[in-house]
């Protein structure tokens, strides 16, 4: 078996995850920028975190074999405070064409703020201007359906952003339909407690089909599991989708989606 | 919406596959529901919700899982004016009719 992970936060995560992932077929890792779990004090702080992603966590999976990418963003927990976050939007550019960078990720909204939304737009416009794929959070649990319209009304009104170079991430029933319907790519996560189970997740690729749709992890220093992608291609298997299905969903899949960044190469 | 809806498994498949785990989820929530009436003081909008989202379980048509989503979420349209938490407690407070 082999897959891609499209999104895992591995800075959080001890060295075993790595080799655990490579030893279940792991090909590729995609590593969206977030929140630490408390707020940065300083645009510098921002800084140090992308040098982080882009430097120094692709030399610690390439010591498995695997290659890293990344996404950069500031996250919209820390979009209240609109100084920070037009500094550290305006750093951005400067990350862009570094070899591992994917695009603008992981964006989006979290409570449905007026700054949120704010910040949605500027990370919507900087990935236009630069030519960039965009990878979307949609927000947690009561938040998300709303979360989720508000975010294809803003994709929808830049007519400068293609759909198909979008992914909608944390898709969940009520809102898979929506994201898919948009043109948009669909990311389901696999959490053990919030978002989506693997069951779950094999019970809408059997109601929506395969196209564009992936699973991940999502992985980071919370309850969640780094091997989640091959669990859920068990999951499959055990309803009896042959291999190629499976291979599909989750290699194929996230290949044709990340590979419209030409940076893109999975091991 | 394409699907990729298969004949991969009959009911009883399915029965044999899931049921002593959705036996298991439902035990709990019965179980959750009387730690709730054992305790003491008030509790709040989160239970009246999960109420009302059960109620989703007894009703035709397969898209539950869909509607107990959506029982849940804030069903309101326009931004909030500014974000005062960045957590999220799993059920909007204003309780529907």
């Amino acid at each position: 078996m082999r897959y891609i992970e499209p999104h895992a936060h591995m800075v959080s995560r001890v060295t075993d995850d790595y080799v655990d992932m490579v030893a279940s077929g792991c090909a590729a890792v995609c590593e969206p920028a977030f929140w630490a779990g408390f707020d940065r004090s300083a645009p510098q702080g921002f800084y140090d975190y992308f040098c982080q992603l882009t430097e120094y966590e692709p030399k610690r999976a390439a010591r498995f074999g695997l290659p890293h990418f990344c996404w950069l963003c500031i996250n919209p927990k820390e979009a209240e405070d609109m100084g920070l976050a037009e500094a550290v939007i305006a750093m951005i550019p400067e990350f862009l064409d570094r070899p591992t960078v994917l695009g603008i990720g992981e964006i989006g909204l979290n409570k449905n703020s007026r700054n949120e939304l704010r910040v949605l737009e500027r990370h919507v416009d900087l990935a236009a201007r630069h030519d960039q794929l965009i990878l979307v959070h949609t927000p947690h649990l009561e938040d998300k359906l709303k979360g989720t319209r508000l975010t294809l009304e803003v994709l929808r009104n830049d007519s400068r952003i293609k759909p198909e170079r979008v992914i909608i991430d944390h898709v969940e029933e009520h809102t898979i339909a929506l994201v898919l319907e948009a043109g948009h790519w669909a990311g389901m996560t696999l959490y053990p407690e919030s978002k989506c189970t693997a069951t779950r997740a094999v019970d809408m690729i059997e109601q929506y089909g395969t196209d564009r749709i992936w699973m991940n992890s999502a992985c980071d220093w919370g309850v969640s599991v780094p091997l989640a992608v091959p669990y859920a291609a068990l999951e499959m298997r055990r309803r009896g989708h042959g291999a190629e299905l499976i291979d599909k969903v989750i290699y194929q899949n996230p290949l044709a989606f990340l590979s419209q960044c030409p940076r893109f190469k999975a091991g | 919406m394409p699907s990729n809806k298969q004949e991969l498994m009959t009911r009883q498949r399915v029965l044999d596959l899931y049921f002593i785990d959705a036996r298991h989820r439902l035990i709990e929530i019965a179980a959750f529901l009387d730690r709730v009436e054992r305790a003491e003081g008030a509790a709040d909008f989160r239970l009246t919700v999960f109420r009302q989202a059960m109620r989703e379980l007894d009703r035709e048509g397969a898209e539950r899982a869909k509607r107990v989503l959506v029982a849940f979420s804030d069903p309101t349209a326009a931004p909030i004016p500014a974000a005062t938490t960045k957590a999220a407690c799993g059920a909007w407070p204003e309780v529907r009719s």
